[in-house]
């Protein structure tokens, strides 16, 4: 079986801090894929060390292999290529100081879509898959960092979906957003899900279990558990796994 | 019933104290500050007061006459503009590209802190010294003799450092998850640069390459042996009074002009010298204007 994303072996360190050690994983496409674990689990650097964004942490260092589709991007020659291929929401909101419908049609362009109704179109799907349509169609010359936390959190949704990625990879979307929109955002996720693989880091031990097909628990570093959702929720094998999914972790 | 209910907002000794430090310090602030205003003001009145004879449209556009007893300072007027454009020219892409590579390229190693090392030690070293050095490096060694351009060229090896430093600043200020979010979307470093990062930094740029035009036109050492000279014939008027040197022209500018008839010709009339004066610090606060009012039209149309 191909899988949209692998890893064998993959150790990161910054300096001396280990971030991740020995991470085995495989994430079928079209699939969403959960990741739970406290703070400093190597989370973060997991989703960093597929679109090779760690490169730019210049004391980051990475072994093992990384597979997307097959291919380990190392060998990828074309690294904006590859980032274009996945799309990464990070937990604080960013808009770019650029009007709304130029930060949802930045990469478009970048990529080298210049015609006006295509990019039009593609402005006008990721606003809506991101749930900011309707409070923004009126003001799309409207400064992106002039919206509100929330609504900038949906504008970066929104960009990560605009150069039509493969792999989309939310890291805790949800903190800046209110429940019913987070909601919202939740189903049409699993609408995407037909289009895309979904990599879900989230706090919210609640919103995996209800989204993902399979879960990923890391802790310290490394990866504890990985199975069907249900089976990590209900009879993990590991006892640290059930004491963080249960709310007794300490 | 009997007791006074006791304030609950009563000062304690420790408060008592601390509003009595406040209030010294605020004032005291406040007195230095205008104190700094003292100096300033005193300069220019005093110049003003005493070049108040001289001082007419006439002055400037005129040309010296009668070994400077007469006439303007239309030639050292005119030789400073151009100046302080050539330097601009060379410094300000070199300064801003380099600004550019050491805050958005260099990683930090040993290379790049030496570079940053060097351009602190450059902004320190002397005027004195850059002018024995331009005479040297670019007079002497580049075989340029004494003209406008080895005078521009010393003057834009004075001016580079700080135009680098600002420009470093002024990028530095550009939230870093800007960039991260670009790099995400796959857009390349430089490609991240030119749409995000210098739209919106480029007022911060600008503004240290504004200031130091007040610096070139200033400053009398790096011209002083590289290409100023006392007096030239020049036209009086049409194409070539405006444009009266060429870069291999020795020239005369403000600063070397109003040294030499304060310290080096007899029988100038003191409204003369004082007149010249004015005229320079005129521009260095025209100029240092144009630029914080650039600055405050750019911060009103921040993004973020």
């Amino acid at each position: 079986m191909n899988y949209q994303i692998e890893f064998r072996d993959v150790s990161v360190s910054y300096g001396k801090d280990v971030a991740l050690r020995d991470i085995n994983i495989q994430i079928p496409k079209n699939e969403i894929f959960g990741i739970i674990g406290p703070a400093n689990a190597g989370k973060t650097t997991f989703l960093k060390a597929i679109n090779r964004t760690l490169e730019f942490i210049h004391s980051a260092k990475t072994t093992g292999e990384v597979l997307f589709d097959g291919k380990n991007v190392k060998q990828i020659r074309n690294v904006y290529g590859l980032r274009r291929k996945v799309g990464v929401v990070f937990p604080l909101p960013v808009g770019l100081p650029m009007s709304i419908y130029e930060n949802v049609a930045y990469a478009p362009r970048r990529s080298g879509i210049h015609d006006k109704q295509e990019l039009e179109d593609i402005v006008v799907r990721c606003l809506q898959q991101a749930m900011l349509w309707d409070e923004v169609k009126d003001r799309l010359d409207m400064l992106g960092t002039k919206l509100s936390g929330g609504q900038q959190q949906r504008l970066t949704i929104a960009r990560a979906l605009s150069h039509s990625p493969d792999v989309l990879c939310l890291d805790e979307f949800s903190i800046a957003i209110d429940p019913v929109t987070t909601m919202k955002i939740e189903d049409v996720l699993v609408e995407l899900k037909s289009e895309m693989t979904i990599i879900l880091v989230t706090n919210l031990v609640q919103q995996a279990r209800r989204l993902a097909d399979q879960t990923a628990f890391f802790n310290k570093s490394e990866l504890v558990e990985v199975g069907p959702t249900e089976k990590i929720f209900t009879s993990p094998d590991n006892q640290l796994t059930y004491d963080y999914v249960t709310g007794d972790f300490g | 019933m009997s007791s006074q209910p006791t304030n609950p907002f009563a000062e304690t000794e420790e408060e008592r104290r601390g509003k009595l430090v406040e209030n010294l310090v605020g004032i005291s602030t406040l007195l230095m500050t205008w104190l700094l205003i003292i100096p300033v003001l005193a300069i220019i009145i005093f110049l003003v007061y005493k070049a108040w004879p001289a001082l007419s449209i006439e002055f400037l556009l005129d040309n010296p006459e009668k070994k400077m007893t007469a006439g303007g300072i239309w030639g050292p007027l005119i030789g400073t503009f151009f100046l302080v454009l050539v330097s601009l020219i060379i410094a300000a892409p070199i300064g801003i590209l380099a600004g550019v590579y050491l805050n958005e390229f260099a990683r930090d190693n040993w290379l790049t802190r030496f570079i940053n090392l060097a351009v602190v030690n450059l902004a320190g070293v002397p005027s004195i010294v850059h002018g024995l050095f331009g005479l040297g490096a670019f007079v002497y060694f580049l075989g340029m003799d004494r003209c406008l351009l080895a005078a521009s060229c010393t003057v834009a090896v004075m001016t580079l450092p700080v135009i680098i430093t600002s420009t470093k600043e002024a990028l530095a200020s550009v939230p870093m998850s800007f960039r991260v979010a670009c790099w995400n979307m796959g857009a390349t470093k430089w490609q991240t640069i030119r749409t995000i990062v210098l739209p919106n930094s480029i007022s911060g740029i600008l503004t240290g390459v504004i200031l130091q035009v007040a610096r070139a036109a200033g400053e009398t050492a790096p011209i002083l042996f590289t290409g100023a000279m006392i007096s030239s014939r020049i036209a009086d008027s049409g194409w070539e009074a405006m444009v009266p040197y060429g870069l291999d022209d020795r020239f005369m500018a403000l600063s070397y002009h109003l040294y030499i008839i304060s310290t080096q010709w007899q029988n100038v009339p003191e409204s003369f010298k004082f007149g010249t004066a004015a005229v320079m610090i005129g521009l260095v606060i025209a100029v240092n204007s144009i630029s914080i009012a650039f600055r405050i039209y750019l911060r009103s149309r921040k993004k973020w």
